[in-house]
């Protein structure tokens, strides 16, 4: 890589970090409890708005799973959200009513939260309906995970964002505060996964699974993109580029193996499509919040009301980690 | 009398390292504890306040400790030669690490090294016989000086590696070296370890070994060749490496497969184990064992652990594994087949193959108007689309993924010169695949349909050029699948053994003799069809020398087929 791109790649660093700066003035502290955390705790770090339904298993799955903190930013919900998670004492709160697109989908306030509470921590940024799935993770809690990559020196950790749906129409089964959502949408798309690198910033472009079959048949370039990093070990100068799907310095995205083996890896079980998706497709649609014109989302509102079913006869049933790695869509690579 | 003592070696995880230390000291075992002198002096007090009741567990003088430098060794040495002079009754020293845990009640170990009292259990190998290390440095550990911190000044331990090799530096070692390396986890008798300690050249020997690589893993290793009566080469401590050299660590889930290995201590344990913590330090649950250790069946998962991130598996390409081209170790997951031309010659000749090796056999899979699965169906195993457009956004993954989704059953399809041509160049370079060509089949087709003859001659200039180019690439010298090219005249001439010959080499040994012939499309005019294209100036070369008065035509009914056997 030239030295003119990789300056190029610095520059573009610094500034996500100072558009992070300039972006968090707009976010309001509503309980901060970061005094408690101690280090070596791994720390989950989510933008959310109106996902208040969703949180108990959230935190739950994730307390279990040994994440000592959760740091929040909520973008301006009506639903309770804030005032639930300021109730937990293992849990602080942002609030702000600007763009979500125009702090680019919130990355910007992560960036921010990150540098200034996640340096030396590992930390996890996912979405309240994202579920990490990782190798062991039925027997090991995910500080077992993060002692290990420290010991091999690994900075990264990628998970492949992994869409699960229901058998039949999404609103057949209405999902209850507290349930696990993988009750209901427990099929997943096993094998239609298409790659590509990407030579500038050095990550794996992914796309495909049941959103691409079912809604971007004929454009498949613009189906979202599945590759993500979320599980980090964050230093101040590191910031998010594009979502969780990259990293800058470029070196945090090379979570693949080049000359034929596997690293470890991990799954982001991807609970979006539930009955509740339909009014949020609706809502998201009003609101133009999104990537790409929300492009993703018109596709959406008209596939959901033609076909709203995404099961076939090949679609796999999840059972455990295990199947994800037989499958392929997941390594265990030298962690035994 | 205490007879067996531990030296450990301390640096993280204190309130494990004090839970195992007063575990073998209240089994009347003494320890000496070495802690790593980085280790801020308010964790060593809290450590020694901690064990301050027990008063056969002692605390040598500290060293700051690097992995990889000497001083591992000196450590060590401090802490036998107190253990040896404060302890008097020890008969075996054994050396262990704050993350070690004890398998099997001590009892059994003491009673173990009872039996065996003038025994050194050290692993101990030559270096000519066995690639011990994992990287390269194997001879020459021991040849160059290493003043470097490999951790700390990588580049500067590089650069001087380079600098010895390149002016042929070689160190002198002293008399009565033998490099030896090995775990450095070892339980010396007494004796052996205090002729060592106490060797008249033992300057001379830590001299040298100071700016060896890694000494603490050759260090005892070797010099006790010198001194031991009896070696029992390994090392009573289970303890794994993985590929860049760093120990295996074990968790809660492991518990079953430390019980079976047998095995009396084992290293490293994740300091959060708690169930293995509880398990092994609780001697009530002690079912008396007189086994000997085997850590095989712990030395196989790790093994694959190994093969799994150096290796992978084949033809998998996924967010962790991405291969660069011609590293893919395989490029697909297992052997499939390629039939080009065939079905424009045979009429029904997928449902006839399909028969025939009892799988499902797909049509055309790059066919421009859509995937055309076996059966056709619209999605096919791992809920690949048939969705034209969404297969050509990256048809060679296509291909792999289906391979992959069918792992365990052989994959079979349809190609022609009318298909996306993509992924030609691909299947030619996998030793996966074979493909089985007829070229100028298409005319087979052409010459029945019902078209304007303008059109024809366009389309069969079309597909002959492409076909061409398909061909060529297969004739590439990079091209490593399993290729039979046959042009349509070619393969009539004996149409069933080619056929024949293609089955033999999917079924292998059990291939049977074709008892059915699947049917072929009625080849009358043919002859005069191509001779009218080349009067059109299109010329048909891909079909070969096809003879004016055309092939003799395969008669119907199958008792008129002499190449069949009944």
């Amino acid at each position: 890589m030239k030295a003119v791109r990789r300056y190029g790649l610095r520059l573009e660093r610094k500034r996500f970090l100072v558009r992070a700066w300039r972006k968090s003035r707009g976010l309001e502290e509503i309980a901060n409890r970061t005094d408690k955390i101690r280090d070596g705790d791994v720390l989950c770090f989510v933008t959310l708005r109106n996902e208040k339904i969703r949180l108990p298993y959230f935190l739950k799955y994730y307390r279990e799973r040994g994440v000592s903190h959760f740091l929040f930013v909520d973008n301006d919900s009506g639903d309770g959200t804030r005032e639930y998670l300021s109730e937990q004492s293992d849990c602080s709160v942002w609030w702000t009513d600007e763009s979500y697109k125009r702090s680019r989908f919130g990355m910007d306030w992560m960036n921010r939260l990150l540098r200034l509470y996640g340096h030396d921590h590992w930390c996890l940024t996912v979405d309240p309906d994202e579920f990490l799935v990782y190798p062991f993770s039925d027997t090991r809690p995910i500080p077992a995970l993060t002692d290990w990559l420290q010991s091999s020196a690994i900075k990264s950790f990628g998970a492949m964002l992994l869409d699960m749906y229901p058998k039949g129409p999404i609103t057949a089964q209405p999902y209850q505060e507290g349930q696990n959502p993988f009750d209901i949408a427990c099929w997943f798309d096993a094998g239609n996964y298409a790659i590509e690198r990407n030579w500038d910033y050095g990550n794996l472009w992914i796309q495909g699974g049941p959103r691409a079959r079912a809604f971007f048949q004929d454009n498949p370039e613009r189906a979202p993109a599945l590759n993500k990093t979320p599980l980090v070990h964050w230093q101040k100068h590191y910031a998010y580029a594009s979502s969780t799907h990259m990293l800058l310095p470029r070196g945090l995205n090379l979570v693949y193996d080049e000359w034929g083996g596997e690293k470890a890896s991990g799954v982001l079980m991807h609970a979006k499509f539930l009955d509740t998706f339909t009014q949020k497709a609706a809502e998201e649609l009003d609101r133009r919040q999104h990537y790409a014109a929300s492009a993703e989302y018109k596709a959406y509102a008209d596939g959901l009301r033609d076909n709203p079913d995404f099961w076939t006869k090949w679609s796999e049933k999840y059972i455990n980690w295990r199947q994800l790695e037989i499958l392929g869509l997941m390594s265990k690579g030298n962690w035994a | 009398m205490s007879t067996l003592g531990f030296v450990m070696m301390c640096h993280t995880a204190l309130d494990r390292a004090a839970q195992v230390a007063r575990h073998w000291a209240e089994r009347d075992c003494p320890v000496v504890v070495h802690l790593d002198k980085r280790v801020a002096k308010a964790r060593f007090e809290w450590l020694k306040k901690e064990l301050s009741d027990l008063e056969n567990v002692k605390f040598c003088k500290r060293h700051k400790c690097e992995w990889g430098t000497w001083s591992l060794v000196a450590a060590s040495q401090t802490a036998s030669e107190m253990m040896l002079k404060e302890f008097p009754g020890v008969r075996h020293v054994y050396l262990a690490s704050g993350s070690c845990l004890p398998l099997r009640p001590v009892d059994e170990l003491r009673a173990y090294l009872a039996a065996r009292p003038m025994t050194d259990f050290i692993e101990s190998v030559t270096i000519r016989d066995v690639d011990w290390t994992v990287d390269g440095l194997n001879t020459e550990r021991f040849q160059l000086r290493f003043p470097f911190s490999w951790k700390r000044h990588r580049f500067l331990f590089d650069r001087y590696v380079e600098f010895q090799r390149r002016i042929g530096f070689k160190r002198k070692m002293p008399e009565g070296v033998t490099p030896h390396l090995g775990s450095q986890w070892w339980c010396l008798s007494r004796q052996t370890l205090s002729t060592i300690l106490t060797d008249p050249k033992r300057r001379e020997f830590d001299r040298y070994f100071k700016l060896v690589w890694i000494p603490d893993e050759s260090y005892w290793q070797t010099l006790v060749r010198n001194y031991s009566r009896n070696i029992e080469s390994r090392s009573l401590t289970l303890s794994k490496f993985d590929f860049q050299g760093k120990p295996h660590v074990f968790y809660d889930d492991h518990l079953h497969l430390l019980k079976r290995s047998d095995c009396f201590v084992a290293r490293k344990i994740w300091h959060r184990a708690d169930r293995l913590y509880e398990t092994f330090l609780d001697d009530s649950t002690s079912d008396a064992r007189r086994a000997e250790p085997t850590p095989g069946k712990i030395d196989r998962v790790f093994a694959k652990a190994l093969e799994r991130r150096t290796q992978g598996r084949a033809g998998l390409y996924m967010q962790s594994r991405y291969p660069n081209v011609e590293w893919e170790n395989g490029k697909t997951a297992a052997p499939y087949s390629v039939f080009h031309g065939f079905n424009e010659l045979f009429l029904d000749f997928e449902p006839w193959l399909s028969r025939r090796l009892g799988t499902s056999v797909h049509g055309n899979l790059f066919d421009l108007k859509r995937a055309r699965f076996a059966g056709d169906a619209d999605t096919y195993a791992g809920c690949l689309s048939a969705a034209p457009i969404l297969r050509d956004y990256n048809p060679e993954h296509f291909l792999t993924s289906l391979i992959w989704n069918t792992r365990g059953d052989r994959q079979v399809f349809m190609f022609g010169p009318q298909d996306n041509q993509r992924p030609g160049a691909f299947m030619a370079s996998d030793s996966n695949a074979q493909i089985s060509v007829i070229t100028g089949a298409w005319a087979v087709r052409l010459f029945t349909a019902n078209r304007n003859f303008s059109d024809i001659r366009t389309e069969a200039a079309r597909l002959q050029r492409r076909e061409v180019e398909f061909v060529n690439t297969l004739r590439h010298v990079r091209s490593r699948a399993e290729i039979r090219i046959w042009s349509l005249a070619e393969f009539l001439e004996e149409p069933m053994e080619n056929l024949q010959r293609i089955l033999d080499s999917i079924e292998g040994a059990q291939a049977s003799r074709l008892t059915e012939a699947p049917r072929m499309a009625d080849l009358t005019g043919l002859p005069k069809f191509l001779q009218y294209l080349k009067n059109q100036g299109m010329n048909p070369f891909a079909v070969g020398d096809f003879p004016p008065e055309g092939v003799a035509p395969i008669p119907d009914g199958a008792n008129s087929r002499p190449y069949l056997v009944r």
